[in-house]
């Protein structure tokens, strides 16, 4: 059989999980300061995960595609650690802070250079900006069947097949390769990556490369930034919790009893 | 072409409350322009439901109807949904942030050429009249989980955005001179390039119509942590209407429990009257989903956890010991 080429969009972002003591917002530079470290958009590493859980029963190679203005192959490593054959680095000062539409583009002229693949993989969305868009728009920009959350991904025959989340349930679906999938959370964790590993592929050769805009032919002048006209602190989400003591667990339950009764 | 135009959903024969919450918005938004609202509704046999988008008091509505439209499928409703947008010509164009507009939202977005954006809380017009004023669509978004919240502006025709569910109010009824207008898409078998098989259907839970909800996280260890919840719920449904068991997205990843029962971002956003968080640590994603409860009671071993800056009540404690007690003292007191 043939081998099929994977690719996985995977955005580097600060981590979205940070504590909310971490994050401020700069409003004078509409900006977010978060301070934590960069980490992959974990969608994104549900999306690298059902392409690695492809590869475990057909013969198929998985290339990552990571853009920004800068992008940290210290961070994106961690996909060839944990399965993935080959980071792409799209890095230039003309897509920093780029609108949805525009990272589509340069995504979608990206991958038109590699040329042969059967499956582009995205997260449903990034957990920086939590739009949501840019796997629609680069499956219809590259003119492919579209086929959004997915919490479980089949290969066959040329094929993919597909348990979508619907409201009611799930939905199962098909398409023809080369399909577009946004994968949802459901498909699983990353699976774990051993420190040694870890080590191993930080320090060791691997294959990754650094496209910028003159490697590929990618329309910068059309590229448009996301204009924010203002950025807000959210409102104040605190309220005075009430701490239920008590000298034993029973106490204490037998006071959070109480207050159930109260809020009847 | 002042026009705002919305995409109605129509659920079991009858307009989806959040089509209601567009028609608001929406009003306001058309009466800022001086313009008319539209609503279109893609479907097959949709005369009731246009009907009664009339009686909210749109100038217009749209009733694009085939029979391949009966059940959403995404290539079908896009292609229909292009044809209709390309020959009303709005200046607005909004959908609710649904599973229908995540999904036609974006993908209509590239085909027209134009921005969206998603998930919004509120829309304003920028007015046209003075310097730096433009009349486009001020988008209002909660970004990075809902640390900050953004306005944007972009360019581009139809001005785009899909709407957060339950964060406006509905329409009212009111006076209707509208008119219905019928159009037929132009769609065949062959456009189709996903084949759905099979809607499976789930035991769902409606979250957003329980009045207790007891949720937990990746704090429960393991899948068998939702019985003892489960058991908690039993002894609650005495004294409570509606209790139901909600959780963190962590606990739908490690598979303990199915997605409909997800409070967030990326889930349920809820307000109970009660919302008790067990083993759940307040991520940001997390929080948006349920601070709005109007009664918060958080169960967490670690007191520096978030969840007990929004919370009313705090139990610092692991689960396993209080919950079983806490179960036995209710079914006593009830
Ligand atoms: C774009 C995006 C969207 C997201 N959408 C959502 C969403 O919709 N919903 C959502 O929930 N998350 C969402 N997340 C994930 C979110 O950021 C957090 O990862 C998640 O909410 C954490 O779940 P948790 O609190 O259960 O797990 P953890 O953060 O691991 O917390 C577990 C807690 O359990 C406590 N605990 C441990 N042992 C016990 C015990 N014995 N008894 C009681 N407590 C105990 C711990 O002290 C800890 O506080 C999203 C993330 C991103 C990036
Ligand atoms: N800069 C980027 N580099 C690689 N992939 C990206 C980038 N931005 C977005 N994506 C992909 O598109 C998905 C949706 O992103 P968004 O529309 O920004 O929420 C993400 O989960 C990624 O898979």
């Amino acid at each position: 059989m043939k081998k099929i080429r994977i690719i996985v969009c995977a955005k580097q972002i600060p981590d979205p999980e940070a504590p909310l003591s971490d994050v401020s917002v700069d409003a004078e530079n509409k900006e977010i300061v978060v301070d934590a470290p960069q980490v992959i958009n974990p969608f994104d590493e549900n999306a690298l995960e059902a392409a690695i859980q492809l590869k475990e029963d057909t013969d198929a190679k998985i290339t990552v595609l990571s853009m920004g203005k800068k992008v940290s192959d210290t961070v994106l490593r961690k996909t060839l650690a944990a399965g993935a054959d080959e980071l792409i680095l799209l890095e230039d000062n003309a897509f920093e802070k780029l609108d949805s539409h525009s990272v589509a583009c340069v995504l979608a002229d990206a991958i038109r250079k590699i040329d042969k693949y059967d499956l582009v993989l995205t997260g449903r969305q990034a957990g920086d900006w939590d739009s949501g868009q840019v796997g629609l728009i680069l499956g219809e920009m590259l003119s492919l069947p579209c086929i959004s959350l997915a919490r479980d991904i089949r290969i066959a025959d040329g094929s993919v097949a597909v348990k979508k989340t619907h409201p009611e349930g799930y939905e199962r679906v098909r398409a023809r390769m080369p399909a577009l999938v946004t994968v949802s959370n459901e498909v699983g964790e990353l699976r774990y990556i051993s420190r040694t590993r870890m080590l191993k592929m930080l320090r060791g050769a691997a294959s990754i490369s650094s496209w910028n805009s003159e490697d590929f032919d990618v329309a910068c002048e059309s590229l448009m930034k996301a204009e924010v006209v203002e950025l807000l602190s959210p409102s104040d989400m605190g309220r005075d919790c009430r701490f239920i003591e008590g000298a034993t667990a029973d106490e204490q339950a037998e006071k959070l009893a109480a207050v159930f009764m109260e809020l009847r | 072409m002042n026009e705002v135009l919305i995409l109605g959903e129509v659920r079991a024969g009858s307009l989806d409350k959040h089509t209601l919450e567009l028609l608001n918005i929406g009003k306001n938004l058309a009466s800022d322009l001086d313009g008319g609202l539209f609503v279109v509704l893609i479907g097959d046999g949709l005369l009731a439901a246009a009907k009664e988008a009339l009686s909210y008091g749109p100038d217009k509505v749209f009733k694009v109807e085939h029979a391949l439209l009966n059940n959403f499928n995404a290539d079908f409703w896009l292609e229909s949904l292009e044809q209709a947008v390309k020959q009303i010509n709005p200046k607005i164009l909004l959908m609710s942030h649904s599973f229908i507009g995540m999904e036609l939202g974006p993908r209509l977005a590239c085909r027209l050429d134009t921005r969206l954006t998603t998930d919004c809380i509120d829309l304003s017009i920028n007015p046209a009249r003075g310097p730096g004023e433009d009349g486009l669509l001020l988008r209002t978004k909660p970004v990075s989980g809902g640390n900050a919240i953004s306005v944007f502006k972009c360019q581009g025709v139809p001005q785009m955005a899909t709407l957060r569910a339950n964060v406006y109010k509905p329409a009212k009824t009111a006076d209707s001179q509208g008119e219905i207008v019928d159009m037929a898409p132009e769609i065949d078998e062959s456009i189709v390039r996903v084949e759905s098989l099979e809607i499976v259907k789930e035991d769902v839970i409606a979250l957003d119509k329980a009045d207790v909800v007891i949720a937990g996280g990746a704090g429960l260890g393991d899948e068998d942590g939702f019985e003892i919840l489960e058991d908690l719920t039993r002894v609650l449904n005495k004294s409570f209407n509606n209790v139901m068991i909600g959780c963190s997205r962590v606990a739908v990843d490690k598979g303990w429990i199915s997605p409909d029962h997800q409070v967030g971002l990326t889930g349920t956003i809820i307000s109970p009257d009660i919302y008790v968080a067990v083993g759940i640590s307040g991520a940001i994603q997390h929080l948006v989903g349920m601070v709005q409860s109007k009664k918060i009671i958080a169960i967490n071993p670690d007191s520096g956890c978030n969840m007990f800056k929004v919370a009313d009540y705090g139990v610092v404690e692991d689960y396993e010991t209080i919950i079983p007690l806490l179960a036995k003292k209710l079914e006593e007191l009830s």
